[in-house]
């Protein structure tokens, strides 16, 4: 006897591979760069254009580096998906998949390069 | 053959078919600040490791970033950031099913229009 609901059975099955955790996603990390989006600007914003020894001292103190890291990952994050949605409307087939891939790749550099870039200038 | 076609099927149809209006132009432009916003954070990731990698690097790409060129782009994100953000908000609300009529969808549209460029211009001063 099979205990699979059919349900269960289905899912994963259409076209669309899986659910809602695309969106939920998009809404969890857009609420959180609210938050972290102002912070960084007005951490950010100031220091640019400002000498090295005092960028380095300013993102050597715990709130900035943080605000600053947060934001980047995040941030980088939510364009992973969110420019997964603009392929998908004008890219379709081979194109659509290597661009996606593409994109994946580029925002996690980013995200990554930046987030070792912070913890060298605060650590 | 369940599927001749596959990988090469026709794209839904957009931009083309529709009268511009202020609802579908603010949706557009939220797009389009939210991915052009990738010029703007690479600049930025660009910046924070010339911090790390030394004096000299980092005053090579702060005086790019700083230029007349990069501070234009660096505004144009700062606005892209808070039209995208205000867009961003205005999503969250309609996810609740709210606001969905014609005449709130139009005036969150101007708020989202006005806001960001009243927020620009307020981040620009305290800066």
């Amino acid at each position: 006897m099979r205990f699979l609901t059919d349900r269960k059975r289905a899912e994963g099955l259409g076209a669309a591979k899986s659910g809602t955790e695309h969106f939920w996603n998009m809404t969890v990390s857009s609420v959180g760069l609210l938050v972290l989006v102002p912070l960084f600007i007005f951490t950010f914003g100031p220091m640019l254009g400002e000498p090295h020894e005092a960028v380095i001292a300013y993102f050597a103190r715990p709130f900035p580096a943080i605000v600053a890291a947060l934001t980047l990952l995040v941030g980088f994050m939510h364009f992973k998906n969110g420019v997964q949605v603009l392929i998908e409307d004008y890219a379709g087939g081979l194109t659509r998949k290597v661009l996606i891939i593409c994109m994946i790749c580029l925002s996690y550099a980013a995200a990554a390069t930046g987030l070792f870039a912070i913890a060298r200038i605060a650590l | 053959m369940a599927d001749v076609n596959r990988g090469n099927r026709p794209l839904s149809p957009h931009l083309q078919v529709y009268r511009p209006q202020l609802t579908s132009i603010t949706s557009i432009l939220t797009r389009i600040t939210g991915n052009a916003l990738i010029i703007g954070a690479l600049l930025t990731v660009w910046w924070f490791l010339a911090a790390a990698a030394g004096p000299e690097y980092f005053a090579l790409v702060d005086g790019i970033v700083t230029s007349f060129i990069g501070d234009l782009v660096m505004l144009g994100s700062l606005w892209a950031l808070w039209y995208h953000a205000l867009g961003g908000v205005r999503h969250l609300i309609w996810d609740t099913g709210r606001g969905l009529e014609i005449e709130t969808a139009e005036k969150l549209g101007w708020a989202v229009i006005i806001g960001s460029v009243l927020l620009t211009v307020l981040t620009v001063i305290v800066i």
